[in-house]
Parts: structure tokens; sequence; C-alpha cells
């Protein structure tokens, strides 16, 4: 059973905590009565050292984070940092993550910012080091020794020449009130004793043994179960509800109406099912959806707001001089978080407050999503995250949170809500679809002079941060406009460069007023994109646009290579100049033995199984991770079938806190880029979603047989920590859509590489020119 | 119509009042508070709310509760416990095999009726026993491996 708990909890239980982590359950709550809230208001100040740690009288440490584990590792690592930076064990740090009553607001998890935001020189790192500089003060002030004549183990600090003091006996059970002091030191990673290991991750037994509690076992007192009923198209309205319809359910508690908001609460789960699937709905039907088979064309003609990234002036000319111009459009669909787990959460929402316990990757926001929904005061809500299956993103988690909110409202008890996989599937918002545009301009000798890029991804709400609830489904159903893009010409770049969304090449210089901040050497640049009006609701899915555009980006690159009769990996080094961009593509290059040639490989076979091998890479974000990937493909060309043999990763993002957790990282990425490159592609009708199972919905299951995956870790200590979590998937489809060029010479513009579209394609290269 | 229902789930027997045509999982998960088995799709298309009925894998979320009868239900947490795990599960923990861990009643479960029933499987078998079972982390390769570790180590 759940039960709340306080900052304060942490100060005089943790005897009670160490009980906790001896018995292995690292996820068990501390019992501890439902009571008033005792540290809400934004409340929590990350200026205060006291906001993220506190040593209780034994010497545990709790440490609080708004950056929480959604299967990424995120807790073990922050249980390292902590404790590497406090020189005591990790049995004996205690992580409290995301919980707007005790952790301080870190925003949003996501968009790989997790680690730069915690493990470099602010934040919990900051706060961490700032307690150990300040106990071993107060250790040299109470031994009478120096500081620097003191060692810290395992939380006991201790003097050369004898005597000793332990954190506990320093500053347990009362906190610091001090500041988190920037000038702090971190320790130096060449100091590192559990930070930089491949300490196991903390959830492993719990979840082998089945014992883990996600959002969805979550059970709190008097709680009863609701279901939604959702539009059955898009865009449809409600005109009539038909309680009647639903008497016969037993344990059925309510019918809840709230504008297009539909719902039912019964006292169990399969009464809830029941009175969803018999409730009579009369829907006003939607204004119906645009034909998926000319979706791109329409894309581009629809009203766009638009952003100019970079642009050197002298494109137009340069492309009408250049001795040859190459061009291309790349599309990639729509795709769904598709999390294994259909999305769940538990709220209790009574006359002046809410407990909100969900799989959110955004607790603050949502705390403000709720309020408004509810009217509720702000201080009034919690939102305690759980977590709920491997979300990649905006999955159905917000929502379904607000669902819970409003049925618990409506009937003022503790509802659980289960979304059906077909609610999942179409209450998400989807990673947006996109059409890149590629034209480029090659000198004589062949090396390129000019690269222009046009995008356009569709778009309709998104994260609902902290004002805008109609960004998802449930908050839109229920009144709140999603945020509108407003058509917009782009004016002209200033400032740095910013490529958060990977739409600039890494191949270009990137200049801005005589400011170059690319990756590459091109300085005839331009890159312009349009976000246009998507029909459906969309948001960040693991590495987006970042993804569509690289795809484009390096898959391009590959044509270019190819026009040029040169080496994919030696005509990528020729254009590019950022350092850790060059050091992971030879380091791949060296590590899959690749074979230095033009693409496609000489004398492909026009029949059978032919392989081949591509590459791709990328500067995540533009600075935040590199990685290089080689692909190692079989296309059976009498089937269109893509079989991924092998991949080779060369993977930089600075130091590395767990290289264990980070292969694990990087394999799964790369397998997820696999089944999107290959299968998973949101499919509709005129009127409706049509991909809204596992069936409709493809994706890689475990019989596959699974590539060999082989990651080259290239650690960097002495430079800030990146991201990594989305690094590896960002290239997948690129290069796997460059090696069955190699393979084949078949050139694969969509996404995803389906049987049927490899054959399309083979059967037009049969064709004579 | 609710009935009172009795249960033998992890060597316990439990009597449970629900409507007989309730999904299995929903008895296991609401009534029972079990955690291993998870709600997936309902569709029996993932694999996540996997059991074993008398040593068969079976997904849970779509048979009906009074169909289970007096046969026996094994859920993950019923093969061992975090203090004395399961040769499978000890295989997944070192491996380190999972990500966000929902899909792991339908990997482990599966994988361990497969090697129950047929201890030699081959590497075709196993893929054909795994495919109707999805992890959209796609911790595949480690997944695999723990697998082959606990084939290993039970012959």
């Amino acid at each position: 059973m759940r039960k709340e708990i306080s900052r304060r909890d942490f100060l005089q239980t943790s005897g009670a905590l160490v009980v906790c982590l001896s018995a292995g359950s690292f996820m068990e709550p501390l019992a501890r009565a439902q009571g008033p809230f005792d540290t809400h208001q934004s409340h929590i100040d990350p200026e205060k050292l006291d906001s993220w740690l506190a040593v209780g009288a034994d010497g545990t440490v709790t440490a609080y984070t708004g950056k929480c584990d959604f299967g990424q590792g995120m807790y073990t690592v922050q249980t390292q940092l902590v404790a590497e930076e406090l020189c005591v064990s990790l049995n004996n740090v205690k992580l409290i993550q995301c919980d707007t009553a005790v952790t301080p607001d870190q925003g949003t998890t996501s968009g790989s910012q997790s680690t730069p935001t915690n493990f470099n020189t602010q934040n919990l790192a900051q706060a961490a080091a700032t307690a150990r500089e300040t106990l071993v003060g107060m250790a040299a002030g109470k031994l009478g020794v120096p500081a620097d004549q003191l060692m810290i183990e395992n939380g006991v600090v201790s003097a050369k020449g004898g005597g000793h003091v332990s954190y506990g006996e320093l500053i347990g059970g009362k906190h610091f009130d001090i500041p988190v002091n920037a000038a702090a030191k971190r320790r130096s990673p060449g100091e590192w004793r559990v930070l930089g290991k491949s300490v196991p991750s903390w959830d492993a037994v719990a979840l082998m043994t089945g014992t883990f509690e996600f959002v969805h076992n979550v059970h709190v007192p008097g709680m009863v179960h609701g279901r939604v009923v959702r539009p059955p198209e898009s865009g449809a309205t409600v005109v009539r509800v038909d309680e009647e319809s639903v008497r016969h359910v037993r344990g059925l508690i309510k019918v809840v109406v709230r504008n297009n908001f539909v719902g039912v609460v019964a006292e169990k789960q399969w009464q809830a099912a029941q009175a969803a699937k018999d409730l009579k709905v009369t829907w006003k039907p939607g204004p119906g959806l645009p034909p998926q088979k000319s979706f791109y064309d329409a894309m581009r003609k629809e009203p766009s707001r638009d952003v100019m990234l970079v642009n050197s002036k002298d494109v137009d000319h340069k492309l009408r001089s250049a001795a040859r111009v190459l061009k291309a459009t790349y599309l990639h669909p729509y795709q769904a978080h598709g999390s294994i787990g259909s999305s769940c959460a538990v709220a209790d929402v009574q006359a002046d407050r809410a407990t909100i316990w969900s799989a959110t990757q955004s607790v603050y926001p949502t705390q403000h999503g709720i309020a408004a929904l509810t009217g509720l005061p702000l201080e009034g809500v919690r939102v305690i995250f759980v977590r709920g299956a491997g979300c990649y993103g905006l999955n159905a988690a917000d929502t379904v949170s607000y669902d819970a909110a409003l049925l618990s409202q409506a009937v003022r008890k503790p509802v659980r809500v289960q979304l059906t996989r077909q609610d999942e599937f179409t209450s998400e918002n989807y990673g947006s679809a996109c059409v890149i545009e590629q034209q480029a301009g090659l000198k004589a000798s062949g090396a390129i002079e000019v690269w222009d890029c046009e995008t356009w991804a569709a778009s309709l709400g998104g994260r609902p941060g902290y004002d805008k609830p109609g960004n998802v489904i449930t908050g839109m159903l229920a009144g709140f406009e999603p945020e509108a893009i407003i058509p917009r010409a782009a004016t002209e770049p200033a400032g740095e460069l910013s490529n958060g969304s990977n739409a600039v090449p890494s191949y270009v210089a990137g200049c801005i007023n005589g400011k170059c901040a690319g990756a590459g050497s091109i300085r005839s640049e331009r890159v312009l994109m349009h976000m246009v009006k998507s029909p459906f609701f969309t948001g960040p899915l693991r590495s987006p646009l970042r993804l569509q555009n690289t795809f484009a980006h390096e898959c391009f690159m590959d044509e270019i290579c190819a026009y040029a009769k040169a080496d994919p990996v030696a005509y990528r080094l020729q254009h590019l100049r950022e350092p850790r961009m060059i050091d992971v593509v030879k380091a791949a290059a060296k590590a899959a033995n690749w074979d230095a040639r033009p693409s496609p490989g000489p004398g492909v076979a026009r029949s059978g199984i032919v392989t081949g091998s591509g590459i791709a890479c990328v500067a995540y974000e533009g600075d935040n991770g590199y990685a290089a990937l080689i692909a190692e493909v079989e296309v059976d060309q009498a089937s269109g079938t893509v079989r991924p043999m092998r991949f080779v990763i060369a993977h930089d993002c600075g130091p590395i806190s767990n290289p264990e957790g980070l292969r694990n990282q990087i394999e799964g990425g790369i397998l997820q880029g696999t089944s999107r490159a290959l299968g998973e592609e949101i499919t509709w009708d005129e009127r409706k979603v049509t991909s809204i199972d596992w069936q409709s919905y493809k994706t890689l299951p475990l019989g596959i047989q699974v590539p060999v995956i082989e990651s080259v870790l290239i650690n960097r200590p002495e430079v800030d920590a990146t991201g990594a979590g989305e690094t590896a998937i960002t290239l997948v489809a690129a290069a796997i859509g460059n090696a069955v060029f190699d393979a084949s010479g078949v050139r694969l513009r969509e996404v995803p590489f389906t049987p049927d579209r490899v054959q399309a394609a083979l059967s037009s290269r049969l064709k004579p020119a | 119509m609710m009935a009172a229902i009795s249960l033998k789930v992890n060597g316990q027997v439990h009597t449970v009042d629900v409507d007989p045509e309730t999904p299995l999982l929903d008895v296991l998960g609401d009534e029972l508070h079990l955690r291993g088995p998870k709600f997936g799709c309902g569709l029996a298309q993932c694999g996540a709310c996997s059991v074993l009925i008398q040593g068969e894998v079976r997904r849970s979320c779509v048979m009906p509760v009074g169909a289970v009868k007096q046969q026996e239900v094994t859920t993950l947490e019923g093969l061992g416990t975090p203090e004395k795990p399961h040769a499978i599960q000890t295989a997944f923990i070192q491996e380190g095999a999972a990500q966000c861990g929902f899909c792991l009643s339908g990997v482990m479960l599966t994988a361990k009726a497969l090697l129950d029933e047929n201890p030699k499987a081959t590497d075709e078998e196993m893929r054909e026993a795994m495919s109707g079972i999805l992890c959209r982390c796609f911790t595949h390769t480690r997944m695999l491996r723990a697998i082959k570790r606990y084939q290993k180590a039970r012959a």
C-alpha cells in the first residue's frame, strides 16, 4: 500500500532507511501516515544545499533529484555520483526522485539532459561536492587537524595521526543551512572509486523477481478503477452520453463527462472495462483526415512557422555555378512510443488537495496541469513519480495522469486508470512526420561546395509544460487548447548556431555573423525548417527530429559520396572539422575493419542475398554526444527483407559514469532504431488511426535473429559529461539505408524500409535508366 | 455475476469474490497485489502478462479467472525471491538483462517453460518460442544471453 513521505522523514527516520536498504527493498516507500503536506510551495530552493542532500544521524545520505529513472539507469548513476562525491558506499545513499513535495524542480527528465544537468558542475553534483567540503571543514575543526591532512572512508573522516569523526556525528539529523558552493571542487575522475564503474543496476533484483513497484502496481486505500472512452475518430465531439446503456454493469460508480472527455469509474477494473465498452456515446464526426498516400506532399503546402538556422546567403548563386548539383527528398513517418505497458496512473483528488502517482517525465509541469484541470490551488497538488513501462519520450503517461485526476475528482475517491492498448496508440503524442529536401553543389574536384536543406515537420501539442494542458489529448478533450502553430516567415539567423534538432548537417560550418559552431567545413550553407500543423498530437519521441534529420543528412551524404565515387568514411572525414566527430568516425571504421571503397560494392548481384556496409555519424544536438555507427546488412532481393547482421558503434559522451549501463543503452537504442527503421509507422484511413495494436503497428519481437553489436566506448574524463540515451538510435536508419545501398545499389529514401518498399525500389532499379 | 473463486497462486490458496469472466491478470494484480504479471496490451500480443499454469506459459490478460479452476498458477515472483532467486532470475541479474523491465514476465517465463520442456533447445527453437514476446526497450542482446546462461546452468 502506498503512503506518502515528506522530506523531514528522511532526517528523522534514517534508521528505518537502513533497514529498508539492507533488506534489498530499494523501492518500497517508507511507511508513513498520509498526513498534510509540510513542505509544499515551490519551496525547494536549488541554491540551498539542503534541497539536494540530507545526512541522517547514522550517516545515511539521502539525495533528492528531479531527474528520474525510466529504465535507462539514472537512479544507479546518480547514486554512484553522490556516493563518489561524498566518499560513502553505495548502500549508504538513498536517492529520492521526482516528487513535487520533496525534490527540486528540475523540469522534465528528457532530451538526454539528465547527465549534463546533474553530473557537471552544478545541481546534484555540485551539491554533493559542497557537502563533502563542508563536512571535511567541520571535521577539521572538531579534530583540530588541517583539512588537507584528513581522509574520508565511507563517511568517516579521519586524521593521519589518529582521531576520527563520522558524518552522522558531524551533522546527522541537522540541516546544513548553507548555499550550494559553485567553487566546491568535484572529485577528479582519476580519484573515482564508484563513479565510472560498471555498478549493477539498482533495480535488477527487484525487476527479475517480479517485486519492483511500477505505477501499475500502486494501490492506495479505497482505490477504485477508471477507464476512458476516447473519440472513435480524430476530432469527434460528444453529442450525447447514454448513461442508461451501462446501468447493468455491476459495480459502476459513475459515468463522467467533461466537455469531450468521457470516462467511467467502477469498483473493479473489469467492471470499468465493461462499462467503457458498453457505454453508448453519440459522437459528432470529426473533420476527417488527409489521405495518408499524399500526406507528405500535403505537408509541404501547409502554412508554416519557419526558422532559418543558418544562411550564408550565397547558396543560390553557388548552386547555379556548381559543377554538379545533387538533390534528394527523404520521408519519415509518424511513429509511436509504443510503451510495452499501456499507460496507467492513480489519482486521489479531494476537495482541497490531490495526490497523483504518475510515470510522467515532468512532475512539476504535471502538477501545474492537474491544478489547471481540477481547479485546485497549485500547492494542493502533489505529483509523485513512480516508474511506468519505458516511455522513450512523451508517451501517454501525462495524459493518463490527467484522466485519473478528472475521474477521481468526479467520484471523490482514489482512482486508478489503465489505458487499453488502443487508447495508448490513439492517445499518445507521436514522433513527428518529416519531409526533408536536400541539395548539394559539388566542385569539379568532387568535394562539396554548398549544402542546402529544407525540412517540414508536422506538429500538434507536445509537452504540456507548466501552462498548456491542451497539448495532450485529455487536456484538449476537457476544453484546453493545444499550443497553436502561428505561421510566420523566418528571420535571419542571429546569435550562435543552435542545432538542438540536428537540422544542420554535420558537414557544414554553421557560421552566423562570422562565428562558426558547426561540426563541418562547408561554408556555403542554408538550413530552413518549417513547422506545420499536424492532424495528430505529436511530441518528443526518442531523438525527436534529430533522428529524422540525421536520417536525411547521413543518407544524402552517402549519395554524394557515391556520385563522387569516394569512400564514405574518407569523404566524411574530408568534410568534418570537429575533432570528436573525426575520432568517432575513425574509431568505428577501425573497429569494423571498414573496407575503404566507394559504394555500392563491386559487381552487385541482381538477385539472391547480397550484403553491404554503411556508416552514419552525428554530433547529437550539435554538442551533446558524438557517435559513428556502421551497419552490416543482408538484403534478400527476392523478398525485399533487410536483415542487419552486425553493428559497430564508436561512442563519446565525455566521462563515462557506468560503462555497462552505457552499453545497455547503446544496444537498446540500436535495436529500437532498427525496429523503427524497418517496420514502425502510424497508419490511418480517412477518419481514424488504424495502427492500434501490435499486429497493425510492427515492432521487432524477441524472436528475431539479433545482430551482433560491438560498442567502442571513448572515455573523456577531462571534458563535461553529455547525454547518451539518444545518440545511438539517431544513426540507425541512416546506417542501415546506406548499407542497403552498398549491398544492392538501391537508395531507400522513405522510412520504414518495409519489404514492399525495398522490393519496389529493387524492381525500379532493374528498369533501364 | 460475482462468485467466490478459489485460486492456487505461488503455492498459496486464495479466495476472491469476482465475476468469473474477470481476466486472471486483474485478479493477480488488483486482488492479490502481485507485481510480476503486467498489463501490456490486454490482447495476448505482447507477453507482459504471462504466468505459468501447471508449468505452461499462458497469457493472463485474456484468460477468465473462472477457467483456471484447480490449476496451479505461478507468477514471476513465485519462481524465487530477492534473497533466493530462481536460476533463470539469477542468470538475468548476472547479465543485467533489463532496462525498464516491464516485459520480464513474458521473457523469463516463456524461456523457462521452453527450456523445462526442451533443455537442449536450439537457437532456432528459442527464436520460435520468443517470437510473440515484445521488449520495447529492445534489451534483446542481454536477454538472449541470459537465457543461454540459464540453459547452460540448468544442464
